[in-house]
């Protein structure tokens, strides 16, 4: 069960695999995440549907190795079994036909960006698509985003690759050249989000989030994953993940996403220690 | 061990003083998860079953939730005749190590009991683990099958409610799957209640035994998402659907105080704490990779088993991080708003908490958690007298006016209670549920107003005991039965 079938290694530290999981493919839609294990004593990590197959039964993920848990996934070759697999989570994206979207993907936040552009543009919409990543290794799917966009606009923090800037640059400038933009994705690291967020503000265009807070369960059990928006607590397994990024308390989700920095720093390193010999 | 030689006398029998249960000394149990309780020793079970008077009207059967056929079982114990014991507990409980481990005895058999009039009941709770142990020690053998109906049944949640329901399906013959939210069966016993209550290995043999039976598990399936409940009873994936479905999801969702501050780093609510700790072997971290942070001033709110179990997790955390680091000792506070007697938790719970240190501030609640740079510094409260009896019965806490004062504590653990998870609903229409989020379903039948849906357990009733839940399985088991064979 949950086989992994194929693996790609888009760089270093980013991966994709696709597993087979089909009644979870069934029901997949853009916008919603599972949760898995990759073995037995692991910890339950919660992974974003980059992309869905129905037919085929499987699902894609895209991931970046930033702790054990993603590291030891990172190991794992086609053929190779996930200890467990739930989903589909969360509410998916809200598609609509609502004219002009821009769609922000920054660094590994690009994967879950496909889906939403993809389902937008089906609906009708003129999707503009805005990638980008720290460096040109870390960029992925051009191509893909490509085919699921009418404009595309690809830059590198260090200028690398295409155009020299943060997302946040052609966001601002997009927003200032129309004024049909109806309404902006942006998915990445927390702190690209909030920029993103804070660009759209002054233009009152609604700017949706998907929030990558610590989870346990995933299924609204725990409150690990609980945020404030709009000065409420919600919790982003089942309230979201998406949300209206104006209204996050991003300082608070920055906060809490380093709770257990100290333990991931020293499991990772246990991990290290042990698969020296992998020579990665 | 001798066979008795006489048949003791009423006297000679209520002269036997009640067997204390063996348990890990407090101090040492402290730096430990093992299990608290030993177990009676097959001397002190056989003793401990003569004080039993063979009532012939056994009141203390009534007052289990199950009916189990106590004196029966008590009396084949202290004759030797152990698998007796064994069937005579097991024709009413699926699950007697379980329920033997975590039955509240006090408020339902044992407070029954003619001994308890005259001083000290007989331990039935012990005895029922004593049995069920033995049995497990044993190899426990699945009962036969009837012939197989061809109905099929899907049970949602693997919880108490929903293994005793799937079990007895599975005894009359139908076919049962049961789809799981988590990677492990169980419910709360794995999640919830720790090691040291209630060993995990025991509950995984009382799962083998109810997939002995023929019943299929089906983990990491959350209903509402990877089917819905109208999916489960109609088709699925092009096959037939399921004849009957029985919920079991149990009360999932935490409660917070909404107090200011709640959000805090160092915040948990009990479930998140427990299930990091129980489910994720957050105590084994490293060697398992769900961490778990625990500081050393621990505030627990609430009282009732889930506080108990959150506190003795913290402490034994704690302890075991000061006796690596050579540190003081954590300090672990449970704050309740009401008195001792009103203290929801199971008597022996409290006593094992306070052997092992928890300090207790009653008539206490919280009105603000501090924070600095992000994480928990502090919390405000303020003391409370007791008023008026409310609508449950027990007398209103009320605060003191002026009272407040502050706790430094640098971790907060909200044990508040626990609503119904709504997941298990989306999508699926006719189902009536009260204020409270609950299931209205029949109390005898477990019928609910959705057509061949039953629901039984704290999906029901909100947080309650495991042998309320399994009583509810139970009988809506019997209705679901009488439903596929058309009666
Ligand atoms: C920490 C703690 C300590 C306790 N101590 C005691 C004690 O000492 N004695 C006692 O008698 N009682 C105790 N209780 C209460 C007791 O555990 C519960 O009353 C009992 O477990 C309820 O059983 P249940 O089957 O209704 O639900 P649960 O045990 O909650 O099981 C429900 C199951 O359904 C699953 N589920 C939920 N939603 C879905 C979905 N949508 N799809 C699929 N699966 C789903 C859940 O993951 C869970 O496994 C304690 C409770 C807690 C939390
Ligand atoms: S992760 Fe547990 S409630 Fe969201």
């Amino acid at each position: 069960m949950y086989e992994i079938l194929e693996k790609e290694i888009f760089s270093d530290v980013t991966k994709l695999i696709v597993v087979s999981a089909p009644d979870v493919a069934r029901k997949a839609q853009a916008g919603q995440f599972i949760v898995i294990r990759v073995v037995d004593e692991g910890e339950r990590i919660p992974l974003t549907i980059a992309d869905f197959d129905r037919a085929q039964g499987t699902l894609t993920m895209v991931f970046q190795e930033v702790g054990k848990s993603t590291m030891h996934l990172g190991t794992l070759r086609p053929g190779d079994a996930l200890a467990s697999l739930t989903g589909p989570l969360g509410r998916p994206t809200e598609i609509e036909h609502y004219g002009t979207v821009i769609c922000v993907g920054g660094g590994v936040g690009i994967a879950p960006v496909y889906p939403i552009a993809r389902e937008l543009r089906a609906a009708g919409n003129h999707v503009i698509s805005i990638i980008g990543a720290r460096t040109k290794d870390l960029l992925f799917w051009e191509d893909k985003m490509g085919t699921v966009s009418d404009e595309l606009i690809v830059c590198t923090d260090d200028g690398s690759y295409k155009r020299k800037a943060l997302v946040t640059e052609p966001l601002k400038e997009l927003l200032e050249q129309r004024d049909n933009v109806a309404r902006v994705w942006a998915i990445g690291p927390a702190i690209m989000m909030k920029f993103c967020s804070l660009t759209t503000k002054p233009f009152g265009v609604p700017t949706i989030v998907s929030l990558n807070s610590i989870m346990v369960d995933a299924t609204g059990m725990c409150g690990a994953c609980r945020v404030e928006v709009g000065g409420k607590t919600k919790f982003v397994c089942v309230d979201g993940p998406e949300f209206d990024g104006h209204q996050v308390d991003w300082d608070l989700l920055l906060a809490r996403q380093r709770i257990y920095l100290p333990e991931e720093k020293l499991a990772k390193e246990k991990f290290l220690a042990e698969h020296q010999t992998c020579a990665r | 061990m001798s066979e008795p030689i006489k048949e003791l006398t009423t006297k000679e029998r209520m002269a036997i003083p009640r067997h204390e249960m063996p348990r890990q000394e407090a101090m040492e149990r402290r730096k430990n998860f093992f299990e608290v309780a030993l177990g009676y020793s097959a001397e002190q079970a056989r003793e401990e079953a003569e004080r039993c008077l063979q009532c012939k009207k056994p009141t203390c059967i009534e007052g289990c939730p199950v009916e189990v056929r106590i004196p029966e079982f008590i009396l084949a114990l202290r004759s030797g005749d152990m698998p007796g014991a064994v069937q005579a507990l097991k024709s009413k409980n699926n699950l007697p190590a379980i329920c033997g481990r975590v039955c509240p005895q006090e408020t339902q058999c044992e407070i029954n009991c003619v001994l308890a009039k005259k001083g000290k009941p007989v331990a039935i709770g012990r005895l029922e683990r004593y049995v069920a142990d033995w049995e497990l020690g044993q190899g426990v053998i699945p009962p036969e099958l009837p012939p197989p109906t061809g109905k099929k049944v899907a049970v949602v949640g693997a919880g108490p409610a929903g293994l005793t329901c799937a079990a007895d399906l599975a005894r009359m013959g139908h076919q049962v799957t049961i789809f799981e939210a988590l990677h492990a069966p169980g419910g709360v016993l794995m999640y919830g209640i720790p090691e040291f209550r209630l060993p995990k290995k025991i509950v995984l043999a009382e799962v083998n035994y109810v997939k002995s039976l023929g019943v299929e598990l089906r983990l990491n399936a959350v209903i509402g998402k990877l089917f819905t409940l109208d999916e489960l009873l109609d088709e699925l994936l092009n096959e037939q659907g399921y004849d009957a479905v029985f919920l079991g999801t149990g009360a999932g969702l935490p409660m917070f105080m909404n107090i200011p501050g709640e959000n805090y780093n160092g915040v948990y609510s009990a479930n998140e704490f427990l299930t990091r700790v129980n489910l994720m072997k957050g105590y084994l971290f490293p060697e398992w990779d769900t961490p778990v942070k625990v500081g050393k001033k621990v505030a627990v709110v609430g009282a009732g088993n889930v506080a108990m179990d959150a506190a003795r997790c913290a402490l034994r955390l704690g302890t075991i991080r000061a006796l690596e680091e050579g540190s003081e000792l954590p300090e672990v506070h449970i704050v309740y708003r009401r008195s001792r007697a009103e203290m929801p938790a199971r008597a022996e719970e409290v006593e094992n908490a306070q052997e092992e240190g928890v300090i207790f501030d009653l008539l206490t609640n919280p009105v603000e958690i501090y924070g600095k740079d992000g994480w928990v510094s502090g919390m405000r409260c303020i003391r409370m007298e007791l008023g008026e009896p409310d609508a449950s019965g027990r007398r209103q806490p009320v605060p003191i006016p002026g009272s407040e004062f502050d706790m430094d504590v640098d971790t907060v653990i909200m044990a508040l209670g626990t609503r119904p998870n709504p997941m298990v609903f989306t999508a699926s229409g006719g189902l009536e549920r009260t204020k409270h989020g609950t299931v209205v379903a029949d109390e005898i039948t477990g019928r609910t107003t959705k057509a061949r849906v039953w629901a039984g357990g704290d999906i029901v009733t909100g947080a309650a005991t495991v042998i309320s839940a399994m009583g509810a399985g139970k009988r809506a088991a019997a209705d679901i039965d009488r439903f596929l064979r058309g009666e």
